[in-house]
C-alpha cells in the first residue's frame, strides 16, 4: 500500500494512465495545466502520445482521432476551452467514439476569473452541443476520488462507445490530499469490443445481438469504414432516411437512458432518519458534509445525498428523496443550475431550496449553516 | 491539538509552497490525515502568495483553512493582509524584518528567518527549511524523524546537506 500526497489534478492523469490511456491531445488552460503537464512526461513512459494543439477545437478532434485509431484518448481543459470543445464532443457522440474530457472548472462566463472556483457548467455538460443526445458526467469528491472516477470515466466510454465528461473542481484540482493506492489495484478495466468478423463482413453500426453498442474496429487493422457527424446507417454512410435516422439517434440516447442503474453513482450521509436533505456535489460537498455534522449537533436532523453521476442524472433517487423530505436544500457554486434538474423531480413532492456563490468563493461550512438555519427559522 | 491550521505567507519564490507539502507529507507519515492548497494567480508571482496546510487526526472535510491557528508571515505585505484571520490564541511566526503587529491576543515568534538563510547560510533559497525548522521546534505538530525525512525526499539531489543544516539553524532560533 502506497501512501501519497497527491494533487487532484495528478490523481486524474494516475487514474487514467490505469485505465489505459495512450492518447492525450489538448491545449493546457488553467486549473487544468497539470493535467496536460504530467501525461506529456508520463504517457511516452508507456508507449502513448501527447500532442498539443493550437486550441482546444483541435485538441478534441484529435483526441477523437486518437480513439477512433484504437487508443484510449483524453483531453482536459476548462470553461472556455470547453466551450470551444462542444462542436466536437457532439461529433463524438454520433460516430460513438469513446474518450475522456476533464473539465476542471473556473468562474466565467468567457475568461471569467480565470484562477477562481466555480460550478457552473453543469448544464454546458449536458446540453453544450446542439442536437438531442444523451451525455455521461461524473463528479469526484476527493483527491482519491478522483483516481478512481478518472478510471470509471474510461470504462464507461468505452463501454456505452461515447465521450464522457469528467467534471472537477478547481479546489481539489489544484489541492493535495491523502491518497492510498494498493500495490497490486485489480479495479477493473474495460476495452471497448472489437470485431471478430473477416473484415469485408464488418458493419461499422451495427449492433450485435445481446450487446449494447456496436463493435468498434481500430483504423489502421484492416477493418475499413466510414465515419461522419451526418446521420449514418449500419454501415456508417450518411443516410437521409427518416427511420435510419429515427433508429440512430433514439439508439444513442436509449443506451446511455437505459442503463442508468450500470451508470449512476452516489453517496449518503446521514439520510437514513433524516428530515431535511442538502445536495451537493464535488468540491462543495466536502462543505455540505461539515456543515451536515454542525446543523445535526444543534438538532436539526439533516443528512447529504451527493450525486457522482451528475448526467444521466439520478432521477429515481431525487423522486424518493422528494417524498420523503420536508425539504431539499440545492448548494452549489452557480447560480442554481442542478437546482433545475432536483426541483424538476423531487420538487413534485416537496419543498425545493437553493444556495449558490458566483463570485470565485468557495462555500464553506458556516455558509450552508447560516442557511439552513436561516430558512428553518423562517 | 487534534486539528492543526496553518497558513505559511510570504512573497511568490520563496518556496513556501514547497514547505506546506514537506509539511504535509510529514503528516502522512506520522498517520495522519493532511491536506495542502495554495493561492494562484497573480498574487502568487509577487505580492502576498500563501500556502495552506491542515493536518488532523480525523476526515479532513472542509479543505481550506477556517480557524488559522498557526501563520507564518515573510514579508510585511502578507502579515497585514493574513493576521486579521488568525484564531485568538494562535500563533504568529515573523521573520524579523516584519513590524510587531498590534494584537495582544496571540503568541509572536519574531526571528530572522531570511537573514538566517541570507547571511548566515548564503542561501536564501533555504528560507522555507528555516522557517520548518522552527516551527516544529515551537510546535512539536510533526515528529522530527517525519519531517527530516519528508524534507529530504523533496529538495534537490546534492542539497541534502544544506538543508539539514537549514532545518537545524530554524529549531535554533526558537529558544
Amino acid at each position: 500500500m502506497a501512501i501519497k500526497l497527491m494533487q487532484g489534478n495528478e490523481a486524474c492523469v494516475a487514474g487514467a494512465l490505469k485505465a489505459g490511456m495512450r492518447f492525450y491531445a489538448g491545449y493546457p488552460i488553467t486549473p487544468s495545466t497539470e493535467i496536460a503537464e504530467i501525461s506529456a512526461e508520463a504517457l511516452p513512459k508507456v508507449g502513448g502520445k501527447f500532442i498539443q494543439m493550437e486550441d482546444e477545437i483541435a485538441g478534441m478532434a484529435a483526441t477523437l482521432g486518437g480513439s477512433l485509431a484504437g487508443l484510449k484518448s483524453m483531453t482536459a481543459t476548462s470553461g472556455p476551452g470547453f466551450s470551444l470543445k462542444q462542436e466536437n464532443i457532439g461529433y463524438g457522440i454520433i460516430t460513438e467514439t469513446p474518450c475522456v474530457i476533464v473539465n476542471v472548472q473556473r468562474s466565467g462566463p468567457s475568461t471569467g476569473l480565470p484562477t477562481s472556483p466555480a460550478q457552473g457548467d453543469i448544464l454546458q455538460a449536458r446540453w453544450g452541443t446542439h442536437g438531442d443526445h444523451s451525455i455521461i458526467a461524473l463528479y469526484p469528491s476527493s483527491v482519491k476520488e478522483i483516481y478512481y472516477t478518472t478510471i470509471r470515466a474510461f470504462n464507461l466510454a468505452e463501454k456505452y462507445r461515447t465521450p464522457v465528461i469528467l467534471l472537477l473542481d478547481e479546489i481539489i484540482g489544484h489541492m493535495r490530499e491523502k491518497i492510498e493506492i494498493p500495490e497490486n489495484d485489480d479495479v477493473e478495466i474495460i476495452d471497448r469490443k472489437v470485431p471478430t468478423c473477416p473484415p469485408e463482413e464488418y458493419k461499422a453500426f451495427k449492433v450485435k445481438e445481446g450487446d449494447i453498442v456496436p463493435e468498434m474496429a481500430g483504423f489502421g487493422t484492416g477493418y475499413r469504414y466510414h465515419v461522419t457527424g451526418l446521420v449514418h446507417d449500419e454501415t456508417g454512410f450518411p443516410s437521409g432516411n427518416e427511420l435510419v435516422a429515427d433508429k440512430l439517434l433514439n439508439r444513442l440516447i436509449d443506451k446511455i437512458e437505459n442503463n442508468k442503474d450500470d451508470i449512476v453513482t452516489y453517496d449518503e450521509y446521514m439520510l437514513q432518519d433524516a428530515e431535511y436533505a442538502i445536495i451537493s456535489f464535488g468540491a462543495i460537498a466536502r462543505s455540505a458534509k461539515a456543515a451536515v455534522d454542525h446543523l445535526r449537533e444543534e438538532g436539526i436532523k439533516v443528512g447529504l445525498f451527493r450525486p457522482i453521476t451528475i448526467w444521466p442524472s439520478p432521477d429515481k433517487q431525487l423522486l424518493e428523496l422528494g417524498k420523503k423530505m420536508k425539504k431539499i436544500y440545492v448548494i452549489e457554486m452557480n447560480a442554481g443550475q442542478y437546482f433545475l434538474e432536483v426541483d424538476r423531480l423531487a420538487g413534485k413532492h416537496t419543498t425545493v431550496e437553493k444556495y449558490g456563490k458566483i463570485n470565485g468563493e468557495i462555500i464553506t461550512p458556516e455558509d450552508i449553516v447560516s442557511f439552513v438555519k436561516e430558512d428553518q427559522n423562517a | 491539538m487534534d486539528r492543526w491550521e496553518l497558513r505559511l505567507s510570504g512573497s511568490g519564490g520563496q518556496g513556501l509552497i514547497t514547505g506546506g507539502i514537506i509539511l504535509a507529507e510529514a503528516a502522512l507519515m506520522d498517520g495522519k490525515n493532511a491536506i495542502q492548497s495554495q493561492s494562484y494567480g497573480p498574487e502568487a508571482r509577487g505580492g502576498a502568495s500563501k500556502a495552506e496546510v491542515i493536518i488532523s487526526n480525523d476526515e479532513i472535510t472542509f479543505p481550506k483553512v477556517e480557524n488559522c491557528n498557526l501563520l507564518l508571515s515573510l514579508t510585511q505585505l502578507s502579515c497585514d493582509k493574513y493576521i486579521k484571520e488568525l484564531n485568538p490564541e494562535g500563533i504568529l511566526i515573523i521573520d524579523s524584518s516584519v513590524e510587531m503587529p498590534e494584537r495582544d491576543d496571540i503568541k509572536v515568534y519574531r526571528i530572522p528567518i531570511l537573514e538566517t538563510a541570507e547571511e548566515k547560510m548564503k542561501k536564501p533559497m533555504v528560507a522555507n527549511i528555516v522557517a520548518l525548522g522552527a516551527i516544529f521546534k515551537i510546535t512539536e505538530i510533526v515528529s522530527e524523524e517525519s519531517l527530516k525525512k519528508a524534507i529530504l525526499a523533496r529538495v534537490p539531489k546534492g542539497t541534502e546537506e544544506l538543508n539539514r543544516t537549514a532545518f537545524k539553524e530554524g529549531c535554533d532560533l526558537i529558544k
